[in-house]
């Protein structure tokens, strides 16, 4: 196996679009080392993108934030402004793991690990967020619930890495909220993740929302019934219990020693109402 | 396949070293450094006996590759101890009992410090949900909370 640390995406697009087979992207590694010491993988060679610069840097751009791809989930709960703006993203990356993952673990490769059951991946999904893809063929800008297309698996082509997430701006009264639930109380993989973002106007009516839904499919979902239900609303109880039938009926989960099917799809629209509360109320200007 | 050479500093010494492209910093430290404090448990960064800190910044050894270590600041558990002079988190590991088997010691106490250095009077809760990615099978946890509070007292008294 080689190992190479370009300084530049063009040296690192270049080293992925090469002769290596079996090429990966190393950023935090916490899933990729894993993968590679259980032997699930074995590439012939790594890009450390973590020496380009901007990749581990969080910038505002556009009225929202362009996040470098190596950035950590220490480094995103550290950034008061990103706080501030997208408390359902922060709050959903820094779930992930331990203090010692967060030290490592990016967003874009918990996006790229594909895991349906990533706990970013719903907020990130929910807040809009978009993947600065860069490739032999230039840049392209893809929606995050686009890049991972099935287990394990993303839209990424030879030569492809993601660059960026970018979040957008943020309209006023907007709120973003994720909830997981895990057998314990920490260092677990979600049984049902659910992340809310909406917008209200002056008069407290919702008039954007997004909902999301992980573990419980496949990939992560982004349900328009679900957003449906929120959007012209106050969000009251008629519309949350709107909200949790449409998250319920939205899942298509396994059974697995974490929960059944049964089990998951309740919990859906039980996390759904509350992440959508948690939202309701940061829109309104508290915590 | 050829080795990688990386120069970096552990324990603010200036170290240069030749490892394999795979080879996890863990590795590096315990086979070709010598510093075996650092501890194996999983191998998957599940249990946080290979605690090191990377430019300041907790993680597993083990979920760190040697070659990433190129320019960096490595602090291990050897580093800790001022020559003789125990630090307040390993005399009040030792007045506290907060270890058996010891596996999972310099971990915490990596942890630990790391914790004392962003927040020097944390909560029990604050401590618990920092520590959640160390492992002790042997103490059952609450001996090392507490050595916890006892030390950040101590250092705060300074």
């Amino acid at each position: 196996m080689q190992y190479e640390a370009p300084t530049t995406i063009n040296a690192a697009v270049k080293l992925l679009a090469g002769k290596a087979r079996t090429p990966r992207v190393l950023g935090g590694g916490t899933d990729l080392l894993v993968q590679m010491r259980t032997g699930r993988i074995e590439p012939d060679l790594l890009v450390d993108v973590k020496r380009i610069p901007g990749m581990r840097d969080i910038t505002a751009k556009a009225g929202g934030f362009r996040i470098g791809a190596a950035v950590s989930g220490s480094e995103l709960g550290e950034n008061k402004a990103l706080k501030k703006a997208w408390p359902g993203v922060v709050e959903a990356a820094n779930l992930i793991g331990s203090t010692q993952i967060q030290g490592r673990a990016t967003l874009a490769g918990n996006l790229c690990n594909a895991s349906p059951a990533a706990d970013a991946v719903p907020a990130l999904v929910c807040a809009g967020a978009v993947a600065v893809i860069a490739g032999p063929k230039g840049k392209r800008s893809v929606p995050v619930e686009k890049v991972p297309t099935a287990p394990g698996k993303t839209c990424l082509k030879k030569g492809e890495l993601v660059e960026a997430i970018l979040l957008p701006k943020r309209a006023p009264r907007s709120g973003d909220a994720y909830l997981r639930l895990i057998p314990r109380s920490e260092m677990d993989i979600a049984v049902v993740g659910v992340g809310v973002n909406l917008t209200l106007d002056a008069k407290g009516v919702c008039t954007a929302a997004r909902v999301s839904l992980g573990a419980v499919a496949a990939q992560v979902l982004l349900v328009a019934d679900a957003a449906k239900a929120l959007i012209g609303s106050k969000v009251d109880d008629a519309a949350l219990d709107k909200l949790a039938a449409a998250c319920s009926a939205a899942c298509r989960p396994i059974d697995d020693k974490r929960g059944t099917k049964e089990y998951r799809i309740e919990v859906a629209g039980v996390l759904a109402r509350r992440a959508a509360q948690i939202a309701l109320k940061r829109a309104k200007g508290s915590k | 396949m050829s080795q990688v050479r990386v120069s970096t500093k552990i324990n603010g010494d200036a170290i240069e070293f030749l490892c394999e492209a795979d080879e996890p910093l863990l590795d590096v430290l315990r086979d070709r450094l010598g510093l075996t404090g650092a501890k194996e448990g999983c191998g998957t960064g599940d249990c946080g006996a290979c605690s090191v800190t990377v430019d300041g910044r907790l993680v597993c050894s083990c979920l760190v590759l040697g070659a990433e270590a190129e320019g960096r600041e490595i602090r291990t558990i050897e580093g800790m101890a001022n020559g003789e002079q125990l630090h307040p988190l390993q005399k009040q590991f030792i007045a506290h009992a907060a270890l058996q088997c010891g596996i999972c010691t310099p971990g915490f106490l990596v942890a630990a410090k790391s914790l004392l250095e962003r927040n020097s009077n944390p909560s029990e809760h604050e401590i618990r949900f920092w520590l959640a990615g160390n492992l002790c099978r042997c103490t059952g946890y609450d001996k090392i909370v507490r050595a916890v509070q006892a030390a950040a007292a101590e250092m705060r008294k300074g």
